[in-house]
């Protein structure tokens, strides 16, 4: 254990890295809409991680504030796009957003 | 608490939270991803702590597991037959996923592991920041303050709006 490096910054990078890869595999290869949002959840919370290192490792507060209104807006975000798949599911039957192809001609 | 002891802790919930979000990724079954998911916002609340956010780790498990992860689960039952819970995803384009994910990861660790690193200033935040928080937010950012406060309440009634049932169909 006494030759492991000291928790740095690089340590919440890589974390958010792989977040950020993990929320992008999801938002695109899935079909289910709702496991698309998850992808961009993951995506907003690796954001949060990078946001909240810099601002520890500055001292600054500007990146705990910037957090705090993410969180707020991906609350907001998370709310709007749940309606609008329900309303999706209920006019087309399903969730599959490779299957909503209405506007293609 | 020792050194090693801090070491040890962090990795452990850094391994949930990563090995959680690929969990997410990965399986087939929109109702363990979604279970997943809770243990991913826990991991990432512990990761807070270490950041020295104590009240946005405290937010994030009242917001994020209390509500994005119940409406997520809702979202998951409205749209699913309740019947059939073992609803499989289908996937598409999974080879470029695959290059997009390899791609990524390794292009960011390599850029974090190989450049010089970061400018790191010698002050960095210590102890709680509830009572630097309650000062910012009425000082320098009141104003995005009330901006998303409002925003906030446009999106519940726009949520709330769109979701209804609609009368005349009954």
């Amino acid at each position: 254990m006494e030759q492991l490096t000291p928790i740095g910054l690089n340590h919440y990078l890589t974390i958010s890295a792989f977040l950020l890869g993990f929320g992008l595999f999801a938002v695109m290869t899935r079909k289910n809409a709702i496991v698309v949002l998850m992808g961009v959840e993951l995506i907003l919370n690796a954001a949060n991680i990078n946001f909240l290192a810099f601002s520890k490792y500055n001292g600054g507060m500007a990146g705990v504030m910037f957090v705090l209104f993410i969180i707020v807006i991906a609350a907001a975000e998370a709310a709007i796009a749940l309606a609008i798949v329900i309303n999706i599911f209920k006019i087309f039957k399903s969730v599959d957003v490779s299957s909503i192809d209405t506007l293609k001609e | 608490m020792s050194n090693t002891t801090y070491t040890v802790i962090f990795y452990l919930f850094a391994a949930i939270t990563v090995c959680s979000a690929a969990f997410v990724v990965f399986t087939r079954n929109v109702i363990y991803s979604a279970f997943s998911l809770l243990f991913t916002f826990f991991g990432v609340a512990a990761l807070y702590v270490f950041l020295s956010a104590d009240f946005l780790a405290v937010t994030q498990v009242v917001v994020y597991v209390g509500g994005i992860l119940v409406l997520l689960l809702f979202g998951v039952m409205f749209t699913n037959s309740i019947m059939n819970p073992g609803q499989k995803s289908e996937v598409i384009h999974l080879f470029p996923g695959f290059i997009l994910l390899v791609g990524m990861i390794g292009t960011m660790l390599y850029t974090f592991y190989t450049s010089n690193g970061w400018k790191a200033t010698g002050t960095t935040l210590q102890g709680s920041i509830v009572e630097r928080i309650g000062y910012e937010t009425m000082s320098h950012y009141v104003l995005p303050f009330e901006m998303v406060s409002i925003l906030l309440l446009a999106a519940l009634i726009g949520a709330a709006f769109l979701a209804r049932f609609d009368k005349r169909e009954n």
